[in-house]
């Protein structure tokens, strides 16, 4: 059996388990048998993806589907890195959710859908033509989205549905369009005709190209499509919402680069600048909105939007190196946009678990009413500051590794030869690295309120360290961050094909370099060495404690908070998380949204309580969104009147779309 | 046995930055004093404080977690190799390649990140405000300090510190860049370190403060720590100027003892003169709104991106 | 030689780009003509230095000029009249310095997207002294377009004739630069002098009511 029917019968049995669950769930408590079964089919289809083989892309073809057609299935170099990654994510979630699916009220309404979910995804991933692509790609669209609205007796879940679902179609519809202008009036619509077809005209790859960023980047969560992000991501529970953003976003990033660096044939260099400008203003937007957040959850979807442009900023990268036929500099972006792809899902859904073990906690998600749970959940606590240090960008851990390589990158940008990209590509370099040093603010911030300090509410304080599943999921999850921090060479080695097959080059095989350091172009360039750094920090700071223990005193008192003299019993007196953000607001905050501060201060005599206020506006909902809504209302009421016609009427209408037809036929060349 | 004299030249730089960070801090204190026309305390005095910091009991505030105990050994732990890893006397040591300037920047933000985190430890507003400043700042001065490494690191091809510093040796040019970033740099070291006009690292309970408020609630040994952590951060931004700006004197790898002396004693001189420099020019300004530190330091920003612009229109590139 | 003359003429032309940025950030109005100041001197050490290594005499005089003009006399004339009008030590209200200086960075950009490649045929020395005189140019509009007080609008002003010069002095050959520049500057003391005629007459109208009001309604 090939690794490709293994996977394909792993899917069909999670569809199958998805009907299971349909069955059961009335019943008992059936989730920690449908959710170890997940597990399992994820961890084979994991198998699948990592075993060795050659290089050559396994195909299969299944009779389903369109007729005529059938269902192409393929698995490729890059299919297999993204699968890996999708089912890693998915096994873990699976293993959180034995834990965490036991307080769901409502698991008949989850249960069904997980597996289907899943299943969705490795379907993208395996589909070899545009119509399977498509409907698998609709199907994790719509699982996703019943696992959105699981919560929907709150009226602000069914709005988050309602959005993700508009947005969703109109990504599918996006892609369906840019399939059909790939596969052109002859309709061959398997990727292996397409990637044989050329499109010849000059504006036709464009088009194709900025309809599929339209189609992935709206899954993905590119500005301005990324409104239904922070709606839809938190609303679902908490290890869908880490599904979601850990590893559906990468399905997006999957498909765009399917068709941007394999389908659409070799590119054109100024293909990369939207994808640079897109990303680079998706990261700091991202980052600056995810800065304001007091939502927990919310907060971690908004820097899952950071990520992306993360990526989108490194493929655009390779793209321009590609283009300009510099295969190094080309896999060194891809690599580096594939890394962090690996790195994001595994720490993005740590926090989100994280969240997750804390909603059930307190059943807060807004950082304002926690606090101190450090105390009460120390271990929760210490796997989300790790995935935090993670996501923040700081060595020795993993989300550094990928940073910096895409750094690497940029500083490889003054041989191309296009002047508008030599000047584009550093601008996106600064966005980067603004971003970075905001995600760390953002990450202190979102700890520090809800872990460190006094517990602002009754229920923060009595707080409950979660259970051992989560745990285990989470430690999991921390280990493997902090595995692929020190030892990133592996990894780099892994992606290597994938950049070999899709960029046509390759970084240096970094498994063979001494002490395991990471040298991407050359040693005189450039090295990182995560582990060295990592023992020399242990060193140092265990070094530092035994000289402190030798020259010092090991006496120590507990006593009340100093602070100045002016310490004060009450919790609400300590730093919020607005009060936290406030200064990176008023600095850069004007960028991304229209802050206003509201003071309401009572007249001397009034007993009333002074009030203060911050109303956030976002600018791409007011200057994008509102128009467009106000526009389709107002076509709608216009449509409106044609309910109303006489039977005269309608045949106007029949013969006027007639003739323009038989007019565009006869028109066309 | 090349070998170990390189691990041994490795350890000695370590020692060293160690050694020499009170010195520093001392030495600025007495030229600003002595600039002030006061006696000012010996330069040794910040010896004594940490000796004396080190004998006295903690006092720890009821609720602080695991986290604030912990954290000046891992501020302390990041910020000294990060220290180690910027050639002081020498290039080319042991572990330089271990991390480059993009990775050394990064480790001063890892200390950063835990030392906010300290701040808001024990839920005070003091170490909030600090906290909250802290990054805020941070957000502008990272970006700064990436754009300058960029210009570095066009100019000199490389991200490493020893390859930066032989290609400046080796190429003494009059480059305007150069300048822009040596400006930029030097406003990311004030803001990074707290010095004026930034923050003023002399006062207390002072509603502008930023590294104190963060480390309010720190006694005794931690406070040591933390203390001599800051003192080694401006001793790393010293010896990053010295290295990329300066590198005369930096003694080439696999050099012999007498070189590496002369390094160390050019060093020195590098730092003394830088000091002195410093300690006129904290003198000679006052400290600033904490809203116009955005601004200060997005000159440094736009100090990197206009180097790096003007990189494309220079001679070589 | 050649290298060194680059480097030296780079480092004059990068620095009066960077001033005319110093120029955007200053928001006191003192501090506005020191930096001024050191835009002219710049500029003259740069017109010099073209002098010297292109062996042109004449532009000897244009630095001349520039430093005697632009560097000496309209500063301190500007610096008395402003202590006349006691608006010495205002500080002009700027809104959002970042963006305008993100702006000026997308000038300078362009400025150098849009004169390389065009000039991708020319001397070098020439091609980095245009993109750089066009970027001052640039950034001279965007102060003129940004502040409303008129005397840092006419100090925009004759930071973009700066630029002009440099323009003129990079590209060889151009026996006209002197007398140019004469009338430039000549024209610009001309406008700076209309300015405060303009803004004295102001301030007597405001003492003089019925005045104001008569040439309200002739405006009307």
């Amino acid at each position: 059996m090939t690794p490709l029917t293994a996977a394909l019968w792993s899917i069909g049995a999670l569809l199958g388990v998805g009907g299971l669950a349909a069955a059961l769930a009335r019943g008992g408590d059936a989730s920690r048998f449908i959710y170890c079964l997940c597990g399992v089919l994820c961890l084979i289809l994991f198998g699948a993806a990592v075993v060795p083989r050659t290089a050559v892309a396994l195909t299969a073809t299944l009779p389903l589907g369109l007729p005529w057609i059938g269902a192409h299935f393929r698995l490729d170099v890059l299919s297999a890195f993204f699968l890996a990654v999708v089912n890693l994510g998915g096994a873990i979630a699976s293993l959180y959710a034995i834990g965490y699916g036991a307080h769901e009220k409502h698991p008949s309404r989850i249960l069904p859908f997980f597996p289907a979910f899943l299943a969705g995804m490795n379907l993208v991933l395996l589909a070899d033509d545009a119509f399977s692509f498509l409907v698998a790609w609709e199907f994790m669209s719509l699982s996703s989205c019943a696992l959105v609205l699981a919560h929907h007796h709150d009226a602000e879940n069914r709005r988050a549905g309602f959005i993700y679902l508009i947005m969703a179609s109109f990504g599918t519809l996006a892609l369906l369009m840019a399939f059909g202008l790939l596969a052109g009036s002859v309709g061959g619509y398997s990727f292996s005709a397409i990637r044989e077809a050329t499109l010849g005209e000059y504006w036709k790859p464009g088009l194709a190209l900025a309809l599929t960023l339209l189609g992935a980047g709206s899954k993905a969560g590119l500005v301005p499509l990324h409104i239904w992000l922070p709606l839809a991501h938190p609303a679902a529970p908490s290890h869908v919402s880490a599904l979601m953003s850990g590893v559906m976003t990468k399905v997006a990033v999957y498909g765009f680069v399917r068709v941007a660096f394999d389908l659409l044939g070799p590119p054109a260099f100024w293909w990369s600048m939207p994808l640079l400008t897109i990303g680079a203003i998706t990261t700091v937007l991202g980052i600056l909105s995810a800065t304001i957040q007091s939502d927990l959850k919310k907060l971690l979807a908004y820097s899952t939007i950071e990520n992306v442009g993360i990526i989108f900023v490194a493929l655009g990268l390779a793209l321009a190196f590609k283009a300009n036929g510099m295969a190094l500099p080309a896999a060194l972006a891809f690599t580096a946009a594939l890394l962090h792809v690996f790195n994001h899902s595994l720490f993005k859904s740590l926090l989100f678990f994280g969240a997750g073990a804390v909603l059930n906690a307190t059943g807060e998600r807004d950082i304002e009413r926690l606090g101190g749970l450090i105390h009460s959940m120390p271990r929760t606590a210490f796997l989300f500051l790790g995935a935090c240090v993670a996501i923040s960008a700081l060595p020795p851990l993993n989300g550094f590794v990928s940073e910096w390589l895409i750094f690497q990158a940029v500083l490889l940008s003054p041989s191309l030869p296009q002047w508008s990209l030599k000047l584009l590509v550093p601008a996106a370099g600064v966005a980067l690295a603004l971003s970075a040093a905001l995600c760390a603010g953002c990450f202190v911030r979102a700890f520090g309120v809800a872990f460190l300090g006094r517990p602002r509410s009754i229920t923060a304080k009595n707080a409950r360290e979660t259970d051992l599943w989560s745990l285990a999921a989470m430690s999991g999850l921390l280990a493997l961050c902090l595995l692929a921090g020190l030892l990133p060479s592996y990894l780099i080695d892994t992606i290597s094909p994938a950049a070999r097959a899709f960029v046509g080059g390759h970084v240096p095989t970094q498994g063979d370099i001494p002490w395991m350091s990471i040298v991407p172009i050359a040693e005189s360039r450039s090295s990182y060495n995560g582990l060295l750094v990592f023992i020399f920090i242990l060193f140092s700071a265990f070094l530092s404690a035994w000289i402190v223990r030798l020259l010092g005193t090991h006496a120590l008192r507990r006593g009340p908070a100093w602070d100045c003299g002016y310490p004060d019993p009450s919790p609400v007196t300590q730093y919020t998380g607005s009060s936290f953000a406030e200064p990176i607001r008023r600095a850069l905050g004007h960028v991304a949204f229209v802050a206003r501060d509201h003071l309401d201060m009572p007249p001397p005599g009034d007993t009333r309580p002074a009030r203060f206020g911050v109303e956030i506006r976002d600018r791409v909902w007011d200057y994008v969104y509102s128009p467009i809504q106000m526009s389709v209302e107002f076509g709608a009421d216009q449509l409106n009147k044609t309910h109303f016609l006489t039977i005269q009427g309608y045949l106007t209408l029949v013969f006027i779309a007639l003739v323009s037809l038989l007019l565009v036929v006869a028109i066309w060349p | 046995m090349a070998m170990i004299f390189e691990f041994v030249v490795q350890g000695a730089q370590m020692i060293l930055v160690l050694a020499l960070a009170p010195l520093l801090i001392g030495f600025i204190r007495k030229v600003k004093a002595q600039l002030l026309r006061r006696r000012g305390p010996s330069i040794f005095q910040p010896y004594r404080d940490l000796l004396r910091l080190m004998r006295k009991e903690v006092v720890l505030a009821d609720n602080a977690s695991w986290l604030f105990r912990s954290a000046p050994y891992i501020i302390f732990g990041a910020t000294w190799v990060a220290a180690s890893l910027v050639p002081t006397f020498g290039t080319g040591l042991m572990f330089n390649w271990s991390a480059d300037l993009i990775a050394v920047t990064a480790l001063l933000g890892s200390a950063r990140f835990f030392l906010a985190l300290a701040g808001m430890d024990v839920g005070t507003s003091f170490g909030g405000i600090g906290s909250s400043r802290e990054t805020m700042f941070a957000s502008i001065a990272e970006p700064a300090m990436i754009m300058i490494v960029f210009v570095v690191a066009l100019i000199d091809g490389s991200t490493q510190l020893t390859e930066i510093a032989a290609h400046m040796l080796a190429h003494v040019e009059l480059r305007v860049s150069l300048g822009l970033a040596l400006i930029g740099l030097v406003i990311v070291a004030i803001a990074e370190n707290g010095r004026i006009p930034v923050d003023n690292p002399a006062t207390h309970l002072e509603l502008t403060m930023v590294h104190e408020a963060m480390v309010l609630e720190y006694s005794g040994r931690h406070l040591a720590v933390i203390e001599l952590a800051a003192a080694m951060k401006l001793l790393l931004y010293f010896s990053l100027v010295a290295c990329i700006f300066v590198p005369w004197g930096l003694a080439p790898h696999g050099a012999d003892f007498g070189a590496m002396t002369f390094g160390a004693a050019a060093y020195v001189i590098k730092l003394a003169v830088g000091g002195f420099l410093l300690a006129l020019f904290e003198i000679s300004t006052a400290k600033m709104r904490v809203f116009r530190v955005p601004d200060f330091l997005g000159a440094a920003l736009m100090l990197g991106l206009l180097g790096t612009l003007l990189l494309f229109v220079s001679r070589s590139l | 030689m050649g290298n060194l003359s680059f480097d030296v003429a780079h480092l004059f032309a990068g620095s009066l780009v960077l001033v005319s940025f110093m120029l955007l950030y200053q928001d006191r109005m003192s501090g506005l003509i020191n930096i001024f100041t050191a835009h002219a001197v710049i500029l003259s050490f740069s017109v010099g230095w073209q002098a010297y290594i292109q062996h042109s005499p004449h532009l000897f005089v244009t630095a001349a000029i520039a430093i005697i003009f632009k560097a000496v006399m309209i500063p301190v004339s500007l610096q008395r009249i402003m202590e006349r009008l006691r608006i010495h030590r205002d500080i002009e209200i700027i809104g959002g310095i970042g963006v305008t200086m993100l702006l000026g960075i997308c000038l300078v950009a362009l400025s150098l997207v849009v004169m390389l490649p065009a000039t991708a045929a020319a001397d070098p020395l020439a091609r980095e002294d245009l993109a750089f005189a066009l970027s001052v140019v640039l950034l001279g509009l965007l102060m003129m377009v940004t502040r409303r007080n008129a005397i840092s609008q006419v100090i925009g002003f004759m930071s973009l004739e700066n630029g002009l010069i440099l323009a003129a002095t990079g590209a060889k050959g151009m026996p006209l630069v002197v007398e140019i520049s004469v009338a430039f500057s000549v024209l610009i003391a001309f406008i700076v002098i209309g300015i405060f005629l303009f803004r004295i007459r102001e301030r007597f109208d405001t003492v003089d009511v019925q005045e104001l009001d008569r040439v309200r309604g002739g405006r009307r």
